[in-house]
């Protein structure tokens, strides 16, 4: 899995996050390899994710990525930006469109090809306990293509003290 | 045909769960998580964790064999082949960490069925063994209707 953005970046100053802060954004290309490698360490063998004859047997365009997988890309854009993965308080996502992972184009074999997610967030909201304590709402975006690809995605997180 | 009798029902508990480091380190690598606090012990435990923090979207590694246990019991009638994630919901009490054994309990909470399509809500209640709730998923998935 490759990305163009993550821990390299500069990170934005939480302590000056307020409503309508935009997170870092994160681009990420899936691979097949990418898909296999999620299938062991998630334990999801779905043949869709790895199988085209099976895919394309259940009206797919070929491989897709797991919704999990998509869904995890997108949780990461909330952890990469609080460095914190322990910091998610709840996490929801609708799984509105596959996210095709070919590996031939034009008739020709190309591992490498694969597909690029671009993940964005912004906080939606901010709440403060009555210890003190700050949460945000962040509502996070996943495309694939320009089309979403997640929805109704967003987080609660706990914000640094 | 699909046992309807079965929305309400909460499932019996898995057998405990075992959060490995390796698994870990093997599943945030999957999904390109570089956090130190899920790779390295020390930096865990600066950061006030006892042990390695799992990624959010953790929970699925062991919650997913007890859906797909109940939605191959034959009792239930669910058609498991061409089943859909339609979507995912995770609350956490706390963060899962290395060290933690884990019990699921799956809980039947809805069940419609629209245009020959079931959509079916699963929800999980994950707690330690000692009875502490760690976290709660709720999935909906979407199966054609058996017509056969």
């Amino acid at each position: 899995m490759s990305a163009t953005a993550g821990s390299e970046r500069a990170r934005t100053e939480l302590t000056d996050i307020v409503e309508g802060s935009e997170l870092p954004p994160l681009s990420v290309r899936l691979t097949r390899t990418d898909l296999v490698r999620y299938a062991g360490a998630s334990g999801d063998f779905n043949p869709i994710h790895w199988n085209d004859r099976v895919a394309e047997s259940v009206e797919l365009p070929g491989v897709v990525a797991h919704g999990m997988l998509t869904m995890a890309l997108g949780a990461r854009l909330v952890t990469e930006w609080l460095g914190d993965p322990g910091a998610v308080l709840s996490y929801q996502a609708r799984f509105t469109r596959p996210v095709p992972v070919p590996d031939v184009v034009d008739g020709v074999d190309d591992p490498t090809l694969g597909a690029v997610l671009e993940l964005t967030g912004t906080v939606k909201s901010i709440s403060v306990a009555d210890d003190g304590a700050r949460t945000a709402r962040v509502d996070i975006s996943a495309k694939f293509d320009g089309k979403t690809v997640l929805g109704r995605a967003a987080a609660v997180v706990r914000l640094p003290a | 045909m699909v046992d309807e009798s079965y929305v309400g029902r909460t499932l019996p508990p898995s057998p405990p769960y075992q959060v490995g480091r390796e698994r870990i380190r093997e599943f945030a690598t999957a999904v390109g998580e570089r956090s130190p606090l899920c790779h390295d012990v020390e930096a865990a435990r600066a950061a006030g964790y006892p042990d390695l923090v799992a990624p959010p979207s953790f929970p699925v590694v062991f919650t997913m064999p007890r859906i797909e246990l109940f939605l191959r019991d034959p009792g239930f009638g669910w058609r498991f082949e061409g089943t859909v994630h339609g979507d995912q919901k995770i609350e956490f009490q706390r963060p899962i960490h290395a060290g933690d054994e884990l019990v699921t309990v799956v809980r039947v909470d809805g069940l419609r069925t629209r245009a020959g399509t079931h959509m079916l809500t699963l929800h999980c209640a994950v707690s330690t063994i000692g009875g502490e709730p760690v976290c709660a998923t709720e999935a909906l998935l979407l199966s054609q209707e058996d017509v056969g």
